[in-house]
């Protein structure tokens, strides 16, 4: 089954994207292999993530039956995604209605223009967000804080994260990769308070220094998990209230969501938060599900005066485009596929050097960034399908690395690669060179393992050689049915 | 802005490619089981049919309440069963007093004045007279020890209370105070999620508050070595008493 696609790289490259040559993957092979050697590091990302399982398998034995729960949250999520040209304008007017005003963006640096004229025609001083993964693909903390204002992250990882200079670590935990004798010596530099080892004093200490940030940041921004055509709300996900917040003590509350975030009915909201949550921390619900309905009505007591929400592209088209791997716009980005990823516990989540880490963002990286760049990230796979399993609207990740792979050997083949397939054809296809190919191979792989040639020199660097068995398979395979 | 011709081009750029791209069509997902034959709006398998797999939310009121109590105290809060508004005044009484409590706020609604005729603390009233958008009106919210609600419904499910931006004291009083205490009636519970949005939505037909939100437990964070932290931007206790 092929479905046509637009080809990879036939937009123009996005200014936003970074590197170009490979540098992509050079990065990404130089980080890896600093990750992976980092023991100490890898064992604290493994024992985070151990909690992690334990509590979503409690929880998914709370449904009644959670096979059949995925099937209704993937269903409810394909609707929307494949009736997006009617869900949309539909979102758009009754939005609108509800006295929102909508921003299209076609790119990042679209998105970037729209939000800085509306915190500038909001006469802002201070910006309060809470968090948002739209806002990082758009790289727009840096664009504020180029124009003067002063921003803060609300949400606790994205804060620490904020301070230590650093993009999120995992889309959902941010700063899972930070201990806490680090958080609490970042904290005592730019707060500075008393050094802790205590999560709780910790989570205070921010606590505190933001409170006052809420009343008086003139604007807040979030993101919105679901944004809802039937009634024109937007659906927010939280656990700290730091979203509740920031929509709803400044004076303007700007949301910014991909256009992909579109569902169809209020109603899909009672499977597809639970599902959520379920797969994004194993909790029944999150702390604070909020439906956003426009700015203060008559009658309320507080809340915006004005509500803005950018709908954002930024080639979020070009993988529509693409009916095989389209369902990759399903993605409600609860991160259970980092979760259970063996290579994002291995390699970490900076080494990817994506906005949407681990196997989901190898899937859709290549779409929005460009495959010619970005094709490495499918090889960042060992194809065990975890990502497929745990995912709650049932993406086929790691069916879509496959096809990424197969798409990039189409577009740009690999000259090396593609001689040695060659090569191995015809051998394959001769019974006596096959064998004669065997038995030159067992007799040189002590040989080779000693001398390290430079084919073979990478692939020894991190992994043992076995030894050769003294017969080939097939004279094996002859005896025991002679025998 | 939206009228302004570099965003009318960008939407009518951003539909026209989606519409391009839909043109061919995707197959459906891999599904465990048969999707049910389609039955009104486009979803191919209602979002009602998904009732009989999520968590049970109890057939009977006796085992929404069952459900509901044990889903709060999963997620720690605190729940109080009461007979009638005379002991939930009591109760807020003599928690107000054991706490210290200086200044509660709380909006107007039939459950949450009665509790507050003897309270022993100042009051704090967000409704209506309160300077809305001033820094004043956020700091006084801010001062309080407390916020008193009521609530749209409480949800067994999920062990969620239901509040709106309408009758529940708008935006800031059920998440600024660092504890939000919630008045509710045992016949405010329902099953699902997709009750409660049921319910509002008839309530509220034709103007859906500005805010809807479910407040499943107290505010919490794991963001430090994914250890469990209460109060991390909310209220650190959320405390719910059930009359009747």
């Amino acid at each position: 089954m092929i479905a046509p696609h637009s080809s990879p790289g036939s937009h123009p490259a996005p200014a936003d994207d970074d590197g170009g040559h490979g540098v992509a993957k050079r990065r990404f092979l130089r980080d890896a292999a600093v990750s992976a050697g980092d023991e100490p590091r890898r064992g604290f990302i493994r024992r985070a993530l151990a909690g992690y399982e334990r509590t979503r398998d409690a929880q998914q034995a709370r449904f009644r039956d959670y096979e059949q729960a995925r099937d209704a949250a993937s269903l409810a999520k394909w609707t929307a995604v494949n009736h997006l040209d009617e869900l949309l304008p539909r979102f758009e007017a009754a939005f609108t209605a509800n006295g929102g005003v909508v921003h299209w963006a076609r790119d990042a640096a679209e998105a970037r223009r729209i939000v800085l004229d509306l915190v500038h025609a909001a006469g802002a001083k201070a910006v309060i967000k809470s968090k948002c993964m739209t806002s990082e693909e758009i790289h727009l903390n840096a664009a504020l804080e180029a124009e003067g204002y002063a921003v803060v992250e609300s949400d606790l990882g994205e804060f620490i994260q904020q301070l230590r200079g650093e993009p999120p670590y995992h889309f959902v935990f941010p700063c899972m990769h930070v201990r806490r004798d680090e958080i609490s010596a970042l904290f005592s530099e730019h707060l500075g308070s008393q050094p802790t080892s205590d999560p709780e004093q910790l989570t205070m200490i921010a606590r505190r220094h933001m409170r006052r940030l809420y009343v008086e940041a003139d604007v807040g921004i979030t993101g919105a998990n679901f944004l809802v055509a039937e009634t024109g709300q937007i659906s927010i996900t939280e656990n700290e209230g730091n979203a509740r917040l920031t929509a709803g003590l400044p004076r303007v509350h700007i949301a910014i969501a991909g256009i992909e975030k579109v569902i169809e009915r209020v109603d899909d909201l009672a499977v597809l938060l639970p599902m959520l949550a379920t797969a994004g921390t194993g909790q029944p619900l999150t702390c604070y599900n909020t439906l956003y309905a426009g700015p203060r009505r008559a009658g309320e007591c507080d809340g915006p005066e004005e509500m803005h929400l950018v709908l954002l592209d930024n080639r979020r088209t070009t993988l529509l485009a693409d009916a095989e791997q389209r369902d990759a716009l399903h993605c409600i980005r609860c991160g259970a596929c980092l979760n259970v990823c063996p290579i994002f516990k291995n390699v970490g989540g900076f080494t990817y050097g994506t906005t949407y880490q681990g196997p989901i963002g190898s899937v859709i990286t290549p779409h929005l960034r460009g495959l010619a760049e970005w094709n490495h990230l499918s090889g960042a796979s060992s194809l065990c399908g975890a990502c497929s399993a745990a995912c709650p609207v049932r993406i086929d990740i790691h069916h879509h690395l496959l096809h990424n792979r197969r798409n990039a050997a189409r577009t740009a083949p690999d000259r090396r690669e593609r001689f040695g397939h060659r090569v191995f054809a015809f051998v394959a296809a001769r019974p006596w060179l096959f064998a004669l190919a065997g038995r030159l191979g067992r007799l040189t792989l002590p040989l080779a393992k000693r001398l390290r040639p430079p084919l073979l020199r990478e692939w020894l660097s991190s992994r043992d050689l076995p030894p050769a068995p003294r017969r080939s398979f097939r004279s094996q395979w002859r005896a025991r049915r002679g025998a | 802005m939206s009228d302004s011709d570099p965003q009318r081009s960008a939407r009518d750029t951003i539909l026209a490619r989606v519409r391009e791209a839909l043109a061919v069509p995707a197959p459906l997902p891999h599904l465990a089981h048969a999707p049910a034959p389609p039955a009104g709006g486009l979803a191919i398998l209602p979002a009602e049919a998904a009732r009989p797999w999520l968590p049970d939310g109890g057939d009977t009121p006796e085992e929404r309440m069952r459900i509901l109590v044990d889903n709060l105290g999963k997620l720690r809060a605190v729940v109080h069963r009461v007979p009638d508004l005379t002991a939930a005044a009591e109760l807020v009484f003599a928690v107000a007093r054991q706490r210290d409590w200086k200044r509660v706020a709380y909006h107007d609604h039939p459950l949450v004045v009665p509790l507050l005729a003897g309270v022993p603390c100042a009051t704090h009233g967000v409704d209506g007279a309160a300077a809305h958008g001033a820094a004043a009106a956020k700091d006084a919210l801010e001062a309080c020890d407390a916020g008193i609600s009521a609530c749209e419904a409480l949800v067994s499910q999920t062990g969620s209370i239901l509040v709106s931006s309408a009758t529940c004291g708008g935006r800031g009083l059920s998440v600024v105070p660092h504890v939000h205490l919630v008045i509710a009636t045992a016949d405010q519970i329902v099953a699902t999620l997709a009750d409660a949005l049921a319910l509002v939505r008839r309530r509220h037909a034709g103007a859906l508050p500005s805010m809807l939100s479910f407040i499943t437990g107290p505010s919490r964070t794991g963001d430090i070595e994914r250890i469990l932290v209460l109060g991390a931007h909310g209220p650190r206790e959320l405390v719910v008493v059930i009359v009747g």
